[in-house]
């Protein structure tokens, strides 16, 4: 008797669903073990990180959803960095460096935030006229910082996993070389980061800091979903990355798909830095480069891709940072607990794949 | 019942019976083989014929279905053997050289040398290792310094090392698959000299090869295999390249198909002193001027890896060439992009269906619309009609009979024959729904390759179709057979060269075998 490992031709729709479900469930246990390890009990343990992450009926009761926003406030910048990548990896252009594009976003929208009344004399002090360029700005930036990576590999076949690797320290230098130095406040009181931006730079607020930039990343994966799946582009996309042999003989310009995706790509996560400045910090200060570049790529690749399955897995990653941080607080336990829970996810479902591309049987 | 046995020199090895069957295919039926010490052994015949199947049971890649494999033990006599994996034919003495070779480039050749044996010592004795290399070396007449890196070796030297591979592991019976496809013609002459010092020494060597002039000059014997079986074995000595050559391609044109009568138009395709490189930056094309009138169709034979598929890319716009200029329809297209072909009227169904003329993956419906997506059939501005998409290709699928589950079925899931047809569905009709049939092109590319009896009736008569509606069609196939039964006019193709071109109904077999083999036509 011996077990035989077979292709699957087509995975039924149940596996398809299951497997997914399965995986996370096999995280959350592996989770349990080690909180147990450290003495924590993991029922308890993950139920304080659901109350960090969604609240409680009682708060709820009393109309109070800090938890619940808090935890969408993370998920913006997730989604937006989500889906950036993404649309590359569609394309197998393997974009390591949504953390810098998102960077240079932040501090090219903070540019735009603090200077662009100085130097176009007369410009309305208006949300209407500033968060627009200042959105522009973060995308162009973005943009750029994507397609240096994406030419060298269009044209002269660099590895683009390295360019956009190191280009994330590049930006991340630079960024912090300006609010450290040159642009700090000089009414700061010595303290890092550049002066506040003026009302019209900041978007409202919905609830507690929850911002109107969560309509920025819904409305960005619905024209992900179009593009993706509606569009001549998206079908070329899909192609090249399916292909690229057969992309070619179908006529189809690789190195300008390269170059126009990456803008895309690199847009995306710039504008994710503009929303974080002009939603949370109101300021260049510390705290863009926290991961969500990184943490971006765990979830385009647990949502398959898939612009609404990046939304979902977006929130749902961005509920286990927020539980993560409470469970430091209230139960004394590492905040890196999320981070392990985050690895743990992608193993499994990494190693589910392989149960939806294979079945299992004996023989004898 | 044992051909040939010659006890003076004692039988090497000898293949009894053999029958492999794959999936719709018999690839090798009751196929006998038989092998002397100390002779060179060519194994003759045509792309699909079973000689890769054939070896590829000797060295324990395939189990046959049927059939016994003896071995010549030192007392000459035999002994069978039972062959499961690669590891138990290096053991039992059998070598291969492949095609494609397994080399690790940033070893050295000592280190490729000891690679994957099982030696009990942990450490390495490199000057050990390399007087055994150097005294191979100079007993069979291969030059080659073991401490060198294989990446710095040319591919002449790095097939040398292969040899001294299985060399070293002592292997009695050595297996060349196609050794010279790669060699220049000096390199051919030193690979030569080394199987034939080998022989000598008492090894049994087989030399795989459709190169007839090769055979002639380095083998004693001789065995031909055509569709899966034994033609016949014959003394190099008493034959001749005319007579082996018929052997190889048989008389018997086994499918025939009424040729359309050809009527005159104009060029379509004009191709003028066209050189072209391969991928590694070497002529696979060189100098060729021909050209295709609409409603004819120009059947390009030759021995796989002669430019033909260099040709067909440079014509589709795939590969750039160096010189010379292509032109469709009067348009000057060379070095153009491929989408300017595909607007010009240029079909093509590519050699390699898998990795090139489909995305696996995706599904029959998305692989229809490859190349029509840009028109208006399918989309509006920049977006996808889905409804569109889903009548166009329910509409191919139907006509050209695809038989899929569905159309959102992933390609990869159909047999070759309803893949074939599906490239051949998008490529007729990209054309048709651009309006540009009248002076179209097709280029195919091994058409048929792979496909059972029904399915190349089938893209042969498609192609036919095409032809008789006034399409100029380039085929380029290693099946003969196909080329003889629905050309209109025979080039052929040798080393990057157009060797002649020959009216189809006027085709001597021969003669285009001798072509083939780089044989002058005037020569015989």
């Amino acid at each position: 008797m011996r077990i035989v490992i077979e292709n699957r031709i087509d995975a039924p729709r149940v596996i398809v669903v299951l497997v997914p479900i399965a995986s996370v469930a096999m995280a959350l246990v592996f989770g349990g073990i080690l909180m147990s390890i450290v003495g924590a009990d993991p029922i308890e343990t993950y139920a304080a990180m659901a109350e960090g992450a969604f609240g409680s009926p009682e708060q709820w009761k009393v109309g109070q959803y800090y938890s619940i926003t808090e935890t969408l406030v993370k998920a913006i910048p997730l989604m937006l960095t989500g889906l950036a990548v993404g649309v590359a990896f569609r394309m197998l252009f393997w974009n390591i460096g949504a953390e810098g594009q998102l960077v240079l976003g932040g501090v090219s929208a903070s540019a735009v935030a603090l200077w662009m009344g100085d130097l176009i004399p007369g410009i309305p002090d208006s949300a209407w006229v500033y968060l627009p360029m200042m959105a522009i700005a973060g995308i162009i930036a973005g943009g750029i910082w994507a397609v240096v990576p994406a030419l060298l590999k269009a044209y002269l076949k660099v590895n683009e996993i390295i360019t956009t690797l190191m280009l994330n320290y590049v930006a991340i230098l630079w960024y912090q070389y300006l609010f450290n130095v040159a642009w700090k406040d000089p009414a700061g009181y010595g303290f890092p980061g550049s002066a506040k931006f003026g009302e019209c730079c900041k978007i409202a607020r919905i609830s507690g800091r929850l911002h109107w930039g969560l309509a920025v990343a819904f409305i960005s994966a619905l024209i992900m979903w179009i593009i993706l799946d509606k569009t001549k582009w998206g079908y070329q996309i899909r192609l090249i990355g399916e292909n690229v042999s057969a992309a070619r003989y179908a006529g189809i310009n690789i190195g300008k798909n390269i170059v126009g995706v990456m803008l895309l790509s690199g847009g995306l996560a710039g504008l994710a830095g503009m929303v974080e400045v002009a939603g949370i910090s109101h300021s260049l200060q510390e705290g863009l480069n926290v991961g969500y570049g990184f943490t971006a790529i765990i979830i385009s690749w647990l949502a398959r891709l898939n612009p609404w399955g990046i939304v979902l897995v977006a929130n749902m990653f961005a509920a286990i940072l927020v539980g993560g941080d409470q469970i430091q607080m209230t139960m004394g336990l590492p905040g890196s607990v999320a981070h392990v829970l985050q690895g743990a996810m992608l193993f499994c479902v990494l190693g589910g794949e392989f149960f939806q591309r294979y079945r299992l049987t004996v023989k004898r | 019942m044992s051909p040939n046995i010659d006890l003076e020199n004692g039988i090497g090895l000898d293949m009894r019976l053999i029958t492999k069957r794959f999936p719709g295919v018999l690839a090798a039926d009751q196929v006998n083989f038989s092998v002397r010490k100390g002779e060179v052994h060519g194994l003759l015949g045509e792309n699909g014929a079973g000689k890769t199947t054939l070896m590829s049971i000797l060295c324990g890649l395939y189990m046959p279905d049927d059939g016994e494999i003896f071995l010549g033990t030192e007392r000459n006599a035999v002994e069978k053997v039972n062959i499961g994996s690669p590891r138990e034919a290096i053991q039992l003495g059998i070598g291969m050289v492949h095609q494609h070779f397994r080399l690790v480039q940033s070893h050295t050749v000592a280190e490729n040398c000891i690679l994957g044996l099982s030696d009990k010592s942990i450490i390495i004795n490199h000057t050990e290792i390399a007087n055994r290399i150097a005294a191979i070396g100079e007993r069979y007449q291969m030059h080659i310094e073991p401490d060198s890196y294989v990446w710095q070796l040319s591919i002449g030297e790095q097939q040398r090392v292969e040899i001294l591979k299985m060399l070293y592991r002592n292997a009695d019976v050595l297996i060349l698959d196609e050794p010279t496809a790669v060699l220049t013609p000096q390199e051919s002459q030193a690979l030569g000299i080394t199987l034939r010092a080998m022989a000598k020494e008492g090894k049994a060597v087989v030399f795989i090869s459709h190169k007839l002039d090769e055979i002639m000059e380095i083998t004693d014997r001789v065995t031909v295999l055509r569709n899966g079986c034994n033609v016949k074995t014959v003394e190099t000595a008493e034959t001749d390249k005319e007579k082996l050559a018929n052997l190889m391609v048989g008389r018997n044109v086994v499918f025939s198909v009424e040729r359309p009568s050809f009527k005159a138009r104009n060029p379509v395709l004009e191709v003028d002193g066209v050189t072209a490189q391969n991928d590694k930056g070497v002529d696979a094309v060189s100098n060729v001027t021909f050209s295709v009138k609409g409603g004819e169709i120009l059947g390009v034979a030759g021995v796989s890896g002669n430019g033909q598929q260099e040709l067909a890319e440079v014509i589709t716009g795939l590969r750039r060439s160096t010189e010379g200029t292509v032109k469709v329809g009067g348009i000057n297209l060379t070095n153009r992009t491929p989408d300017k072909f595909i607007f010009n009227g240029v079909g093509h169904i590519p050699g390699d269906r898998i990795g090139v003329g489909l995305a696996g993956n995706l599904s029959v419906s998305d692989n229809l619309i490859m190349k029509a997506f840009r028109g208006g059939v399918v989309s509006r501005g920049i977006f996808l009609r889905n409804e569109a998409v889903r009548d166009y290709s329910d509409r191919l699928i139907n006509d050209f009979d695809v038989d899929t589950p569905d159309r959102n079925t992933p390609v990869r899931n159909l047999s070759g024959g309803n893949q074939q047809k599906a490239i051949l569905a998008r490529e007729i009709m990209a054309r048709t729904e651009q309006g540009t049939r009248d002076n179209g092109l097709l280029v195919a590319v091994q058409p048929t390759r792979g496909l059972d009896v029904g399915a190349t009736e089938v893209v042969r008569r498609l192609l036919l179709t095409q032809c008789e509606q006034g399409d100029a069609i380039l085929l380029i196939s290693d099946d003969l057979d196909e080329i003889l039964s629905i050309s209109t006019n025979i080039a052929v193709m040798f080393s990057g060269k157009i060797m002649g071109i020959v009216d189809g109904d006027k085709a001597d077999i021969s003669e285009i075998g001798i072509m083939m083999a780089g044989g002058d036509k005037s020569a015989l």
